[in-house]
């Protein structure tokens, strides 16, 4: 398999605090990756570094084998292959057809092949009735809904998911899931990192997991491993729910 | 009938020079408080104290500067603009900048880190990624906007020094208002003080509608 997003050597820190420490993974082209852990273990920090929103202090971070660095012009290009979804939906100031539309404008599409695509994703989304209006006014699910749809529309080869469906009900968990496996689904090339700390999300969702633990990698196995028959200690007590923290 | 031409002579020339101020202050003063305020650089908290400081910026100053600029022996002098709307202009506009500047970079500022990463993070190159938050600070943008225009059109000092008050030439509803105290009249300097009020609140009004209306 080949290694899409490989991390070496990773460290970055806000200030006294160590948010990743010499972190070195590789996630392959085709696979759902999880990271698990604690609240404050560095997870999302991680995934901004991934993402090239946040600037390592040391380390290297490739994407498609070649090394991008956060601060250089290249950065925004390799953006443009990335989508991401936080935790707290996003929307912008403007109406669902024109946050639908935002992405696609940044890359320079055409008005006509916009309106195509955005109305038929605006349909797949069960959003189109309400397409003239504020995002703002959409519920919570809704709009993290929008948030996924938004991420995706430009058919990025990388998603990146940031506890992405934490603060909602089970309805629009389901239905984010599956918007996340028809993503995956659509092409083979295309590669998932979560964000968790739902150990029953990453069961059902992931291929590979790793588990974070005060900035530090401490175990990537793949799913029944991690689960079945972890190798370190706080993955083992992690996964029963007997980890303290 | 002289009276009241006049008195519209004198409102639309407010207007004029306030208005024209306002957007020349807001085309500078939105772009660098966007600069100022989505960048980072060194010294910027020192830049931003400057600029908050110049909101107390005194009117007559900016009339002197002006003055001594534009006058026979000034350094632009030979461009014989002085005692004409457009040196009023300029003084007020000096006046805008600055509270326009700053409230501009508190507003970016203050949009959401968030929604900054998310425009970001969907490829938005560095140009791109100002002019989406600057329209996510759409509502402080207006505002400082509205409190530039409210500070010129009330604003006296200035437009006397470098307008001079000319009757049919530079007399605003400021300046008029002076001189028909001076001279007793004070049921017209009330008139038009009444005149004045209903202008700003009008232009308030406006802008304010503008600033409430949905994004879409």
């Amino acid at each position: 398999m080949r290694a899409k997003i490989e991390l070496e050597g990773i460290n970055k820190r806000f200030g006294d605090v160590v948010a990743v420490r010499d972190v070195s993974l590789s996630v392959n082209e085709g696979e759902v990756f999880g990271i698990l852990g604690p609240s404050g273990a560095g997870k999302s920090t991680l995934l901004k570094l991934v993402d090239l929103l946040e600037a390592p202090d040391s380390g290297s971070i490739k994407v498609d084998g070649k090394r991008v660095d956060a601060r250089s012009g290249a950065a925004c290009e390799t953006r443009k292959h990335i989508g991401m979804v936080l935790q707290k939906p996003v929307v912008l100031n403007r109406s669902v057809w024109n946050n639908l539309a935002f992405p696609l404008r940044l890359r320079g599409w055409n008005e006509d092949k916009i309106e195509e695509k955005v109305e038929s994703e605006l349909r797949k989304l069960g959003l189109h009735e309400r397409r003239g209006k504020n995002a703002r006014t959409l519920s919570g699910g809704e709009m993290q809904r929008l948030c996924f749809a938004r991420a995706t529309i430009h058919d990025p080869s990388i998603l990146l998911l940031d506890e992405f469906a934490a603060n909602l009900d089970p309805a629009n968990v389901v239905l984010l899931e599956n918007q996340v496996r028809r993503y995956m689904s659509e092409k083979g090339e295309r590669t998932v990192m979560i964000v968790t700390h739902n150990l029953f999300q990453a069961k059902r969702m992931c291929d590979r997991i790793a588990l974070m633990w005060n900035g530090d990698i401490i175990e990537v196995a793949d799913r029944e491993r991690f689960f079945g028959d972890p190798v370190d200690q706080r993955t083992s007590a992690f996964v029963k729910g007997e980890l303290v923290y | 009938m002289v009276i009241d031409s006049a008195l519209v002579q004198v409102t639309l020339l407010s207007l004029y020079v306030s208005g024209v101020a306002t957007i020349i202050g807001s085309a500078i003063g939105i772009p660098l408080g966007a600069l100022i305020g989505l960048s980072e650089f060194g010294g910027k908290s020192v830049v931003k104290t400057i600029t908050y400081t110049l909101y107390g910026f005194p009117p007559v100053l900016a009339g002197l500067f002006v003055y001594y600029l534009f006058s026979r022996s000034g350094a632009f002098g030979f461009l014989g603009i002085l005692f004409t709307p457009t040196a009023m202009i300029l003084a007020e506009t000096l006046l805008v900048i600055p509270l326009v500047t700053g409230i501009t970079i508190t507003s970016v500022s203050e949009v959401d880190k968030s929604v900054k990463d998310t425009v970001r993070s969907m490829g938005a190159s560095h140009r791109q990624g100002v002019l989406t938050v600057m329209r996510e600070a759409w509502v402080g943008l207006v505002m400082a906007a509205m409190i530039g225009f409210g500070r010129v059109i009330a604003e006296v000092g200035a437009a006397y020094l470098v307008g001079g008050n000319i009757e049919g030439e530079t007399r605003v509803l400021t300046t008029a208002i002076m001189l028909e105290t001076r001279m007793g009249h004070f049921g017209w300097a009330m008139a038009l003080g009444g005149v004045l009020l209903a202008v700003a609140l009008s232009v308030f009004l406006f802008l304010r509608l503008l600033q409430e209306k949905e994004m879409l």
